[in-house]
């Protein structure tokens, strides 16, 4: 493991983030639909009447649910990688398969925390109560939640031998978490068979966090927030280091197997 | 410098063997093309050899280690030119050729060119002034031609001194004036580095530059050696004679005495097989309205091995 190749492959990453404007865009019209218009129809025609602020609800979990999700696509890009562009380059250079693995993470992480930055600076604009210790305390924890979402990627990535599987299954895998990891309602009651999805929702953890920081120990438990900050930290852990080892043994298996 | 045993290769879940059985060794410096059709089997073993597909069985060692057991040593002494563009095409230049220098180890990761080193930089200005690009090595890569691409990824590749240099069709795609241009550049390395070079191509004009040829088909190899000797071997020469309609069959007569193969009707195709087109002539006493030699190019034997006899 050289830290000279990992630097340089995040960085990469990074780069093309900065060069291709439309991708920077499109990144901020997701969450800015999700929060001001759905989030602004919702808190005006429900405004009081649920008992919490809407708009902070949706701000929180779209915060963590789009750092999650684009350090999650980024690292399962390496599969176009594998096909065409410089990652073929990357394969046949002497740089070990972790070395390429984590520097993979760590470049879809430094993508999604500007993502993540502008979320918070477009939640502040739209009139989400927030102090400036909040905001930090929200991008440290959106950090850890990209880092899950980052392995996260490397367990699918080590599934799949090609780009057609990878989204003929990915959106099946990820856009249920929208809902399952309750990004735009409560979720304190669900069915038994919805609960068991939910729960193994790595998403869900994510989410939930970054609310228990946003609505602190006031929080309405099973309403707006699920759990305890520390049992999501500590799930979160345990799920992080499962994908990491897992995903990376399976991708340095397959990439040779075909 | 590659030295390939008994190597077999059948992917999941087919019952052809993409590479069949196939031994053969490259000398160090030399330049071997393999030839073959598309889907005979050419980037299965090139993938194999540069450690980016494991076989199934057979092995095959690069620069003295093993492509299954030692890839990592194996990847620091190749060079790999794909088939298809292996670039980042988002970033320019310099940056992707900054990357290779990096994960090969040359230089330290610096996040811009004017931080990189002296050397580094350098290096670069030859390299640019070698292309003839120095206007544009900042610029983003989207905006060089195809061929410029393809120069640009061989000079990357030859950065770390590889021992030898494995070219997967590197001119597919192009257009014949990039073709050539990137030709002129690839025998300047040759002439210049002692590197080896590996090459696929499915045209037979790249092939015949090399000093041996490996014909591929189906997996397996068809014919192996240098041009001049695949030439001798494939391509046959022929004898043409002819006569007038009352004379044909005495023709066939005396030619029939005199032993010779050659196809029923006329005019007669007779296969020389080493006998010499005086002696036939002179053996003749059947006045000849035709006298002619046929001698198919190598790429008319190559199709004849690909597709089978017509």
């Amino acid at each position: 493991m050289t830290i000279d190749a990992l630097l340089a492959i995040s960085y990469r990453d990074l780069l093309k983030f900065l060069r291709d404007p439309m991708r920077l865009v499109w990144s901020f019209v997701f969450p800015l639909l999700l929060i001001g218009v759905f989030g602004g129809i919702m808190q005006a025609n429900l405004g009081e009447s649920i008992g919490f602020n809407y708009l902070a609800f949706v701000f929180t979990g779209v915060f963590a649910y789009t750092l999650f999700m684009s350090a999650s696509e980024g690292v399962i890009s390496l599969i176009d990688d594998r096909e065409s562009d410089f990652s073929q380059e990357l394969l046949v250079s002497p740089v070990s398969r972790y070395t390429i693995v984590l520097g993979k993470i760590v470049g879809e992480s430094l993508v999604a925390l500007p993502r993540g930055l502008a979320i918070l600076l477009m939640g502040s604009v739209l009139g989400v109560p927030t102090t400036p210790l909040l905001l930090l305390e929200l991008f440290l924890v959106g950090t850890l939640g990209t880092l899950l979402g980052a392995s996260f990627g490397v367990m699918l990535l080590g599934n799949f031998n090609n780009r057609r599987t990878a989204n003929q299954v990915v959106p099946f895998i990820m856009f249920p978490q929208l809902f399952l990891a309750g990004v735009m309602t409560p979720i304190g009651v669900l069915p038994w068979y919805l609960e068991i999805l939910s729960r193994i929702s790595p998403m869900r953890y994510a989410v939930d966090l970054a609310r228990g920081i946003y609505f602190g120990p006031d929080a309405q438990t099973g309403v707006t927030v699920l759990a305890s900050p520390a049992s999501n930290l500590i799930v979160m852990a345990a799920m992080f280091a499962g994908f990491l080892v897992v995903g990376t043994i399976l991708f340095v298996r397959r990439e040779r197997r075909r | 410098m590659i030295e390939i045993e008994h190597l077999t290769m059948r992917y999941k879940k087919q019952e052809a063997n993409a590479v069949d059985d196939v031994s053969f060794t490259v000398a160090a410096g030399e330049f071997f093309a393999l030839l073959g059709p598309n889907g005979a089997g050419k980037t299965t073993t090139i993938s194999i050899l540069t450690t980016s597909l494991l076989p199934t069985s057979g092995s095959a060692r690069v620069a003295g280690h093993d492509v299954v057991g030692e890839a990592s040593k194996v990847r620091q002494h190749i060079g790999v030119i794909f088939q298809k563009p292996s670039l980042d095409l988002n970033l320019t230049a310099e940056e992707n050729v900054r990357m290779h220098a990096v994960l090969y180890g040359l230089y330290r990761f610096r996040p811009t060119f004017s931080t990189m080193p002296d050397a580094y930089q350098r290096r670069i200005h030859e390299l640019a002034e070698l292309l003839g690009i120095e206007k544009d090595i900042f610029k983003p890569l989207k905006t060089f031609s195809g061929g410029m691409q393809r120069k640009l990824e061989i000079v990357r590749s030859l950065m770390h001194h590889p021992k030898v240099l494995f070219l997967d069709e590197p001119t597919a795609g192009l257009d014949p004036a990039s073709r050539r241009t990137l030709w002129e550049h690839l025998n300047v390395v040759r002439q210049e580095s002692e590197t080896t070079l590996f090459l696929t191509t499915h045209y037979i004009e790249e092939a015949e530059q090399a000093d041996h040829i490996a014909i591929f088909n189906q997996g397996r190899i068809v014919s192996l050696g240098t041009p001049g000797v695949l030439k001798a071997e494939l391509v046959r020469e022929f004898l043409i004679l002819d006569a007038a309609a009352a004379d044909q069959a005495s023709l066939r007569g005396e030619l029939s005495g005199l032993g010779l193969t050659f196809d029923p009707g006329f005019p007669v195709k007779i296969t020389l097989n080493g006998h010499s087109v005086q002696q036939i002539v002179k053996e003749i006493d059947t006045p000849l309205t035709t006298v002619r030699t046929e001698s198919p190019s190598l790429e008319e034997a190559y199709l004849e091995i690909v597709n089978g006899p017509q």
